[in-house]
């Protein structure tokens, strides 16, 4: 499947990834609105690691065989069968945060709810990928495409 | 120092309704414009250090972000204007020549703003460029003086080595060192695109340029850095660099601290060894010594590549032209006093040299009353700002043009005027790792690549509207330029009417 590919070498470290990933999230879907007025606040789903030199975007890896859904006791972490998205049905997670302790790359956020990337599959476009000022995001169906 | 005898330049203005506190001015600035306070959560502004790069303005996600003027007004003295009493401040502190990157921000006279074109109506029917055909590949390269032919009709002239370029415009001279590997990089993927030139200048050739040596020239200065057999034989044409338009008659200084690894290793020099660039070459004291240097890169390149010599526009650069044609140059660049560089002396840059337009037509005019016009051609360097400005200059004489700040301001360049820093917030001029990712050369190659093909569609545009579907119908076509404005002797000069005549 399509998957959204950090590259540490052109991530800049503006974070701008985390700005549109929350207005992608938001009720508002207004940049300021979200970012500033909205309650509850919408959480980035996108973290940035790292300092000026080095920094990387980390994101959910949809894994093909995901330990976060395996862990989930009421059926909320789900894979979609069709496009492989592993997302969170927020109406049945109790927050109880099984997933957050199992996934292997630190991708899932406290919240309310469990909150993780959903590969924006509710938006026309990936909010990250497109606002990236460095094309430090790509989404693609496999790494080796990137150089 | 408690007393600030200079008041900043640029106040940051952030609207405080629009500002998320992202914090990405925070770490996008070089400068620390901008920072957390003390609750770690809201942004704030400190002007002091901003130069007004517009780094932060162009990436603010909301447009929160504004940079004005910081108006703070002496008293009123024609003279003595605040920037003279400013510089005066400077020195007073540092007791240092003052230093500032690209060209000069004077108010000279820009000539191509004082020249018109010309247009067909009635008389000469104008073209199309998008129904029909217009040319604007250029070759460059010594001309035979006649055509001679075999009986079947073949030609026996020996031809001497020529370059094809698919448009006038080339990239100047910018060396591995006073901007990024990335930027290069960038000019050597667009130049290649474009089936154009860029030009490495004189800090040698990095390893990762390998794969575009077939669309570089090569530069000889007069530290002679990087300079080797491969190094000549890999490029297109070698240049040796006399002077620059930006410091003419002045070497350059690359301190021992910007000698990275890389640097180094292109510029084949110690690691954190000063890179000195004389301000003459020591081995050319006159045009016969100028020849001997052009015979020997000849003979190192077995005669397949042209040789151009680049001068800086000084008082006498029609005569110093046809001395390095006679010398054997098959390319002559001139530099106008308004060409960017990375690091210059204040007083020389806004000070020494002559516009690129008066030494331009005056070195055509020179070269074609002796009988030598075909022997060289003719690039124009030293700022051009859109295809009108190289329009008029080929108009002037000129077979080629050397562009460098526009591609630059393609690239994110905003003429701050501080690329001696090292500090360059949008990765061009500067070494710092942090900073020459910033600029991806996947995504700048693209938009020199559209700078250029917009230019090209202007040139063919401008040129149809003149009945000309040629580039070298062009050529030297003074008749197709107007001065406005203008005296008599610079009109004169140029070698072209004034409108209405």
């Amino acid at each position: 499947m399509k998957r959204i590919y950090a590259i540490e070498e052109l991530c800049l470290n503006c974070r701008l990834c985390e700005v549109h990933c929350k207005t992608a999230h938001s009720v508002s879907k207004d940049i300021i609105r979200a970012n500033k007025y909205e309650e509850p606040a919408p959480a980035s789903r996108v973290t940035v690691y790292g300092d000026n030199m080095r920094s990387l975007a980390l994101n959910c890896r949809h894994c093909d065989d995901p330990k976060c859904v395996k862990a989930c006791i009421t059926g909320a972490m789900t894979k979609d069968a069709k496009t492989g998205i592993v997302y969170v049905d927020e109406d049945k997670c109790i927050g109880c945060m099984t997933c957050l302790a199992v996934c292997p790359y630190g991708c899932i956020k406290e919240g309310k709810t469990a909150v993780k990337c959903d590969l924006c599959r509710n938006e026309a476009e990936l909010a990250c990928v497109k606002n990236c000022p460095n094309h430090a995001l790509i989404y693609t169906d496999s790494g080796d495409d990137i150089k | 120092m408690s007393v600030n005898y200079i008041p900043r330049r640029f106040t940051v203005i952030r609207d405080k309704e629009r500002c998320i506190n992202c914090g990405c001015c925070v770490r996008q600035c070089s400068n620390d414009c901008h920072l957390f306070a003390d609750d770690g959560k809201t942004v704030i502004s400190d002007s002091n250090s901003c130069v007004a790069c517009h780094r932060c303005v162009d990436l603010c996600p909301t447009g929160a972000l504004r940079i004005e003027k910081y108006v703070c007004d002496y008293r009123e003295n024609a003279n003595w204007t605040p920037q003279y009493q400013q510089q005066i401040c400077r020195q007073a502190e540092t007791g240092g020549v003052l230093l500032a990157g690209m060209g000069t921000p004077r108010d000279y006279p820009v000539y191509w703003d004082k020249i018109l074109l010309n247009a067909s109506q009635v008389t000469n029917p104008s073209i199309d460029p998008l129904r029909e055909p217009m040319e604007i590949r250029t070759i460059l390269g010594r001309k035979p003086e006649k055509l001679t032919v075999e009986k079947k009709g073949k030609s026996t002239v020996d031809m001497p080595p020529q370059v094809v370029l698919e448009t006038p415009v080339m990239f100047s001279a910018m060396s591995f060192g006073s901007i990024s590997l990335n930027a290069q990089k960038s000019l050597a993927m667009a130049a290649k695109e474009l089936g154009t030139l860029f030009n490495v200048g004189e800090g040698g050739l990095h390893p990762d340029l390998k794969p575009f040596t077939d669309r570089a020239i090569v530069q000889v200065a007069s530290g002679r850095f990087g300079v080797y057999s491969d190094y000549l034989n890999n490029s297109k044409f070698v240049e040796i660099k006399i002077g620059q338009g930006a410091k003419p008659g002045i070497g350059g200084h690359l301190p021992g601290e910007k000698v990275s690894v890389e640097v180094s290793n292109a510029r084949m020099i110690p690691e954190g060894s000063d890179a000195i660039s004389p301000a003459p070459h020591h081995d050319i004291y006159s045009i016969e010594d100028l020849r001997q240097l052009i015979w020997a890169i000849k003979q190192a390149t077995g005669n397949k590549k042209p040789v151009s010599v680049k001068i800086a526009a000084v008082h006498n650069a029609a005569a110093i032209v046809s001395g390095c044609a006679r010398a054997g140059a098959d390319i002559v660049a001139i530099d106008g006093f308004r060409g960017g560089t990375g690091a210059a002396p204040v007083r020389i840059r806004d000070n020494v040299g002559i516009p690129i337009e008066l030494a331009l037509a005056s070195a055509d005019q020179r070269l074609r009353d002796e009988g030598i016009r075909s022997r060289i051609s003719l690039v124009a360097a030293g700022s051009f700002r859109c295809s009108a400005d190289i329009v008029k200059a080929i108009a002037l004489g000129a077979d080629a043009c050397y562009c460098a700040s526009a591609p630059l301001i393609a690239m994110g360049c905003h003429m701050c005027g501080t690329c001696n820093t090292g500090k360059c917030n949008w990765g061009i001029a500067t070494q710092r790792p942090e900073l020459t990712k910033r600029l991806n050369p996947d995504i700048m190659y693209k938009r020199v690549v559209n700078l250029i093909t917009a230019w090209n569609h202007e040139i063919k545009e401008i040129m149809g509207g003149m009945g000309i579907n040629s580039i070298d119908s062009l050529r030297g076509n003074r008749l197709m330029l107007r001065g406005i404005g203008l005296s008599e002797k610079e009109l004169e000069i140029l070698g072209i009417r004034h409108a209405g005549e």
